[in-house]
């Protein structure tokens, strides 16, 4: 029932809580008492024993690993760390979809000292909001993280807040046997992609496998077309509610999504993404711009006939360098039971010895230390580690690098609305910025 | 009619002496000082809890929803914006007028097509039939599965590339993505779980019927149909209150099954998945969320009151 | 209330139904009630065939054919969502919230139904309300209030109202409290009121009217409000994802996700977890059917 936890740690935190609780804890029921009822807003401690960790041998974790070969991953971390350190982890697993929903007010609640999350707008706006803890001087002990991926852990404040461990970049996957037995060739510009779209449609094929019933598949194909037509610092702003919706930069990303709709699998709505990767694996579609996870929905024997290639430039003074390649990894909470066994941790987690393990553990994963021992990489892993390290500029994704609000609440429904009905593209970027305005003034 | 293996009718053995307003005071009079705190508790210790739990909550919803809290840090941040996440509802959320009419277009099937099937099937069961009990449990069945496990379940027959439904149809229809056809795929499903109910409740009603009047209608020679609504179906009264009510609620309340399928949106927009979409997750846009809650708690209330004001009626009769 | 309903001791032999020849009206009658029956199972059928069969043949083949029987996707689902431990949540939860529920409702039922006070329709508009309210309207101010309250270390580890079974059973509760005071002050509205007089006359107080005379004769709306409370409290998963933090500790539905997968989902294997789940709430309405119907005979009455 409750959270694993030694003996000696259990002793070592009831004294001093017990005695230091006390007083707030009086001072508590008096608030409550008082009838107000939303109190007096945060407890400047809401860990009620954080005094008692000092000494103690344990640190506990957030995860949202909750798919088996990512939890296993965590597992062997955690006892890794262990036969180093001597320090146990405690790991607190929520199932991915619910952690993420709730992480508002998991942070706000009693949070673990340590927990899983992602790089991006929302790690930056957990840092600002003093949800999240300082560990610029892990960073100064950790090497192998190229520029990028520091910057990635940066806060607004420049100091560091998160641990980066791996990532995934976001291309346009296909089958070898399949483009082999046609003769299709990488499409170099939007034209060449175009033109390989009509012929697989005249060979029977959905030429762009594509699904959206979960809404955020179709962010990809957003983000895509806007860094290829706007560039990198464009998404940047308009992310961030500096840039309008309504500026023809956007309805060119629209106008050109629209054109190159009916060469995407029809009905995306009532599919998930799933479905939409099986028809690639059944040879039914041609291609689908998704991310690498992409290939577990393939069969063991089938990984080598998955290849893929980034998405083709669409404004030569653009170029095709920048991607998607949201960046996953850990973070510390801001007042953790034990501050020096959770540093201690991530610095553990953000070394060689952790990479080295995730190699081995999760052939799915690409590893974000650059010193890790990567030859166990598949050949479809490789290629993937290779196109982000010659990126230019890497992005998040779209709902990392806005407003979760914004993200959730409009542009989900708008890219649904757009593939509905592509041809309103007008009345569809005002409607967005009329709420763009609404949320981001507040 | 009381040989169905299943259920004993229960039969009023008298009906109790009118209890007069009158007597009122000379009763309070007889309770002794230990019995006035005994009612005290009984009736203190149960309102505290739901005053806690759910009133004062209610309460505190109306006042964020004149903020522009986002869910983080102290509530002495929090800026009034007073009426602007009302004006930003009905002006710039284009979700809203959808999840209205959704809402009502599911009332409207509840209560003309499930529920009166429910209605019907019962007194279709309350019949002398052998395997009455076998029909009771296969129509009752999916009300014992939360919304989300019928929401999966119906997954498997919907799914427009997998499911059963197209495989078996030889169509392409995409049930739960066509913003057209989702909406009834859903109710489908929603109707599916609430006719057994509805069914269960009417029958629970039927069987405290008192055989007497059947007999009498039926010593009368009227038709079965116009014995049931001549004679049954008034004499329904309460039961007919509480299916009209479990109605109205089941189809504002309606929300796990359009969140299990794809969040409340594509067609699928419910006033309480608007508002959860807001209020709860990452999202966190507590005002305007609140906001949409509210409306929410408005209209509730309003069925809340016919129904009491029904209520109230039928107890000064 | 001018006329009601009681129950009264089952009639010592139920008789049985006397054979006749079928008419072809019953013919009729039972192949509709047949169809509609089959139609009514279909799905859940369905769901337990596909949790039946392995997600490789199914995916080759499709879910319209036959074969890839197995059992593993339970022995899978089992361990992976770790539904031994899950279940024991569950029950932790859903038991004393189900029995605290009756209590405190049948305590107001029967203040509601044993007086005349004017006072009564507003309780009964308060508890009937409440539970009608929508719940996800509430959950932030419920979420500060219950990070606000503290519990002494023994009874939650977390030490507040926040991430205890304490906060969950409260909640679930305070929400169910409505229907039951509904359903049971009808139920006790309808008992004939010499009742209580005969007990007053007895010199009863009101502690042993209430436990002693109604009580007793409200077994099968007892029973029959137990069966739905344990469903809908059981089914419950909102409160238990928003208001707990640790994952050992919620109940079996709110398990289920771990089923599905980040990055894959396997239906097969949801669809045996879906079937796991939903087994104790099958099982405790085939063992309290037979209450249920006559349990919720709401003071329907002869007119």
């Amino acid at each position: 029932m409750s959270r694993p936890r030694t003996q000696a740690e259990y002793l070592a935190r009831l004294v001093p809580s017990s005695v230091a609780g006390v007083n707030r804890r009086t001072l508590l029921a008096g608030a409550a008492g008082a009838g107000s009822l939303l109190g007096t807003g945060l407890l400047a401690g809401c860990g009620g024993s954080d005094s008692g960790g000092s000494d103690a041998k344990t640190v506990s974790m957030g995860s949202n690993a909750s798919d088996p070969t990512p939890k296993d991953v965590l597992a062997k971390l955690s006892a890794a760390f262990k036969t180093s350190s001597g320090v146990e982890v405690a790991i607190n697993t929520v199932d991915h979809n619910t952690f993420q929903e709730n992480i508002n007010n998991y942070l706000q609640g009693k949070p673990d000292d340590t927990f899983t999350w992602f790089a991006g707008y929302r790690m930056r706006f957990f840092a600002e909001r003093g949800l999240a803890g300082d560990i610029s001087d892990v960073w100064g002990k950790l090497s192998g993280f190229s520029d990028a991926f520091k910057k990635a852990s940066t806060g607004d404040d420049g100091k560091q807040y998160f641990v980066p461990f791996s990532y995934y970049p976001w291309a346009v996957f296909y089958r070898k046997s399949v483009w082999q037995q046609h003769g299709y060739q990488v499409p170099k510009s939007l034209d060449e992609l175009t033109t390989l779209s009509n012929q697989m449609k005249r060979d029977g094929l959905v030429p762009i496998a594509f699904a959206d019933k979960d809404g955020w598949p179709a962010m990809g194909t957003f983000d895509i077309l806007n860094l290829r037509i706007n560039g990198y610092q464009f998404h940047i702003d308009l992310m961030a509610g500096k840039e309008s919706w309504t500026s023809d930069k956007v309805k060119k990303v629209f106008d050109t999504w629209a054109g190159l709709l009916p060469l995407h699998q029809p009905d995306a709505l009532g599919r998930t993404w799933q479905e939409a990767a099986q028809s690639l694996q059944q040879k039914k579609s041609g291609m689908y711009l998704l991310g690498l996870f992409v290939a577990q929905q393939f069969n063991a024997d089938e990984q080598d006939d998955i290849d893929f290639f980034t998405f083709p430039e669409i404004d030569p003074a653009i170029g095709a360098k920048a991607l998607d390649a949201p960046i996953d990894g850990y973070m510390m909470a801001r007042k953790p039971k034990s501050e020096a066994n959770a540093k201690k941790l991530l610095e553990y987690i953000g070394g060689v010895d952790a990479a080295n393990i995730a190699v081995k553990t999760d052939p799915g994963t690409l590893v974000a230390n650059t010193t890790a021992d990567t030859s166990g990489y598949s050949a479809l892993q490789k290629k993937a580690a290779e196109l982000v390290g010659s990126a230019t500029e890497i992005a998040q994704f779209l709902d990392r690098d806005t407003r979760p609000d914004f993200a959730s609440t409009v542009i989900i429904p708008a890219l649904q609305q757009f593939i509905k009905d592509p041809k309103d593209i007008d009345g569809l970027t005002n409607s967005i910025e009329n709420q763009k305005k609404s949320i981001f003034t507040s | 009619m009381s040989d169905l293996p299943l259920i004993q009718a229960d039969r009023a053995v008298e009906p109790p002496a009118a209890t007069t307003t009158r007597g009122r005071g000379r009763r309070l009079r007889l309770l002794s000082g230990t019995d006035r705190v005994v009612i005290t508790l009984m009736v203190l210790l149960p309102l505290l809890l739901v005053t806690a739990l759910v009133w004062l909550p209610a309460l505190a919803t109306v006042a964020l929803s004149t903020t522009d809290w986002d869910g983080i840090g102290p509530l002495a941040d929090i800026d009034f914006v007073g009426g602007r996440n009302y004006g930003d509802v009905l002006t710039i959320y284009p979700p809203f007028v959808p999840a209205v009419q959704h809402n009502l277009l599911w009332l409207a099937a509840l209560f003309l097509v499930a529920t009166p099937f429910g209605m019907f099937l019962a007194v279709l069961l309350d019949k002398e039939l052998r395997g009455s009990r076998f029909y009771q449990t296969a129509l009752y069945l999916p009300v014992v599965l939360s919304l989300a496990l019928i929401g999966f379940v119906w997954q498997l027959i919907y799914s427009r590339d997998q499911g059963l439904l197209n495989a078996v149809l030889g169509t392409d229809v995409d049930w739960y993505g066509d913003p057209g056809v989702n909406i009834w795929a859903v109710m489908l499903a929603s109707g599916w779980r609430h006719v057994g109910y509805i069914m269960l409740l009417y029958l629970a009603g039927l069987k405290g019927v008192d055989p007497s009047l059947r007999e009498a209608a039926a010593v009368d020679g009227a038709s079965e149909a116009r014995s049931f609504f001549r004679v049954i179906f008034p004499v329904l009264r309460p039961i007919n209150i509480i299916v009209l009510v479990v109605t109205v609620i089941e189809s504002l309340r309606a929300f796990d099954l359009v969140w299990v399928v794809n969040k409340g949106r594509n067609g699928l927009e419910l006033l309480s998945a608007l508002v959860t979409q807001n209020v709860v997750g990452e999202a966190s846009r507590i005002g305007f969320g609140s906001a949409l809650a509210t409306i929410m708690l408005v209209v509730s209330l309003v069925f809340i009151t016919i129904y009491l004001v029904t209520v109230m009626r039928g107890e000064d009769r | 209330m001018s006329t009601g309903t009681l129950t009264r001791p089952p009639a010592a032999q139920d008789a049985r139904p006397a054979r006749r020849r079928p008419t072809p009206q019953r013919v009729v009658l039972h192949v509709f009630l047949a169809a509609v029956a089959i139609g009514w199972l279909f799905p859940v059928i369905w769901s337990v065939l596909t949790s039946l069969r392995s997600y490789e043949y199914t995916a080759t083949h499709g879910y319209v054919s036959f074969g890839g029987w197995t059992i593993d996707n339970y022995v899978t689902a089992w361990q992976t969502a770790e539904f031994g431990k899950h279940f024991l949540n569950s029950v932790y939860i859903t038991v004393p919230a189900v029995l605290l529920t009756l209590f405190l409702a049948s305590c107001v039922a029967f203040v509601i139904a044993r007086f005349n006070w004017k006072i009564n329709l507003v309780l009964l508009g308060l508890f009937t309300a409440a539970n009608l309210l929508p719940q996800q309207a509430l959950l932030i101010p419920l979420f500060r209030l219950f990070t606000q309250v503290p519990l002494p270390a023994f009874m939650s580890d977390s030490e507040l109202l926040y991430d205890s079974y304490w906060g969950l059973i409260l909640i679930n509760v305070a929400f169910q409290c409505g229907f039951c005071v509904f359903v049971l002050s009808n139920y006790m509205k309808a008992l004939p009121r010499d009742l209580y007089e005969a007990a007053m006359v007895d010199g009863a107080s009101i502690w042993r009217q209430y436990w002693q005379v109604t009580m007793p004769l409200c077994r099968p709306a007892l029973a029959a409000l137990a069966t739905l409370e344990v469903t809908w409290i059981y089914n419950e998963f909102f409160w238990a994802t928003v208001l707990m933090r640790t994952g050992d500790k919620f109940p079996v539905t709110s398990s289920l996700n771990n089923l599905r997968g980040e990055f894959f989902t396997d239906n097969n294997l949801v669809s045996a977890g879906s079937v796991l789940v939903a087994i104790p709430t099958l099982v405790i309405f085939f063992l309290l059917q037979r209450h249920f119907v006559r349990g919720l005979t709401l003071g329907a009455s002869k007119g």
